[in-house]
């Protein structure tokens, strides 16, 4: 992988959500939630992936920042609260996300909230390291 | 009125790229109150200009079987004003398509002058919105915007001699 510091991806990252979300670069910290924090809308998310697919030159299939089909699995979802198989499910598939909060509870209708700067930080250093 | 906002396609690459061109004409009802004394085309039908010539290229690039939905304006920047008697030139580029979405680039021109600069990003809905059911039917590609391609691919905008 081509030599990028973690302050580098922040920067970057940063911008991109400056750009797409048309807010100021000091509310972009890395404990922000894209959602609650930056108001990010869903449709907001496919704009921030092409973006970030573009500022890093990766790939990021949609599956793998949000696993849609952890979350309308109807053996991983009850009363729209995740299981603890589907949580473990998510775990494993979301390294790149802290989930403590989220674990408190499960509701599916917040895991947007699990999406901070951090996060997208985080998975974007993980595919650097992977390509 | 038809919601048509481009005349005609002057070049169209699969997958890549269209222009498409729109005249504007004082026969439009709704130049005569945008402003009375002072026509103008709205900045807003400028973007649905763009947003036709690039969900056109999006939805042929998977030959009309995803329903396109304009997602997002990206940025839409005017620099000047479209005034009767202009051919604004929508000049559409496909910058990402995945099975999901694609986000376009564009720029309007007016005699080689650029007008504007429109970036959208578009959402394939069946593949985005889990749990709601769509028609079956291509709700978003009409007959009357096949048509347009139809047109272009058939007589490439010579002229018909009679």
């Amino acid at each position: 992988m081509p030599e990028i510091s973690q302050d580098e991806i922040f920067d970057k990252v940063r911008q991109t959500l400056v750009d797409a979300l048309s807010v100021e670069d000091d509310e972009v910290k890395p404990e922000a939630t894209l959602t609650e924090d930056l108001g990010a809308e869903s449709i907001d998310f496919l704009d921030i992936v092409f973006r970030l697919e573009k500022a890093f030159n990766i790939k990021i299939p949609q599956e793998e920042l949000i696993p849609r089909e952890i979350l309308s699995n109807p053996d991983y979802v009850a009363d729209r609260k995740l299981n603890a198989r589907g949580l473990a499910a998510l775990r494993s598939s979301m390294p790149h996300a802290d989930l403590s909060e989220f674990e408190k509870d499960p509701d599916i209708d917040k895991i947007s909230e699990v999406f901070t700067v951090s996060t997208i930080c985080k998975f974007v250093e993980s595919k650097l390291r992977a390509a | 009125m038809r919601w048509i906002w481009i005349d005609r396609f002057e070049e169209f690459e699969s997958g890549r790229r269209a222009v498409a061109i729109k005249n504007v004409s004082l026969a439009e009802e709704h130049l005569h109150d945008h402003f009375p004394g002072f026509p103008l085309m709205p900045a807003s039908l400028i973007v649905e200009g763009m947003a036709q010539t690039a969900g056109i290229l999006v939805g042929e690039a998977r030959n009309f079987a995803e329903k396109v939905i304009l997602a997002k304006v990206k940025r839409a920047t005017f620099h000047a004003l479209a005034r009767p008697g202009d051919q604004l030139r929508h000049e559409a580029q496909i910058e990402q398509l995945t099975d999901s979405a694609a986000s376009t680039v564009g720029r309007v021109r007016v005699n080689g002058e650029l007008l504007g600069e429109i970036d959208i990003v578009f959402s394939h809905i069946d593949q985005n919105i889990s749990g709601i059911e769509f028609p079956r039917e291509n709700f978003v590609f009409t007959r009357e915007f096949r048509a347009l391609l139809e047109t272009f691919r058939g007589s490439s905008g010579k002229r018909i001699l009679l």
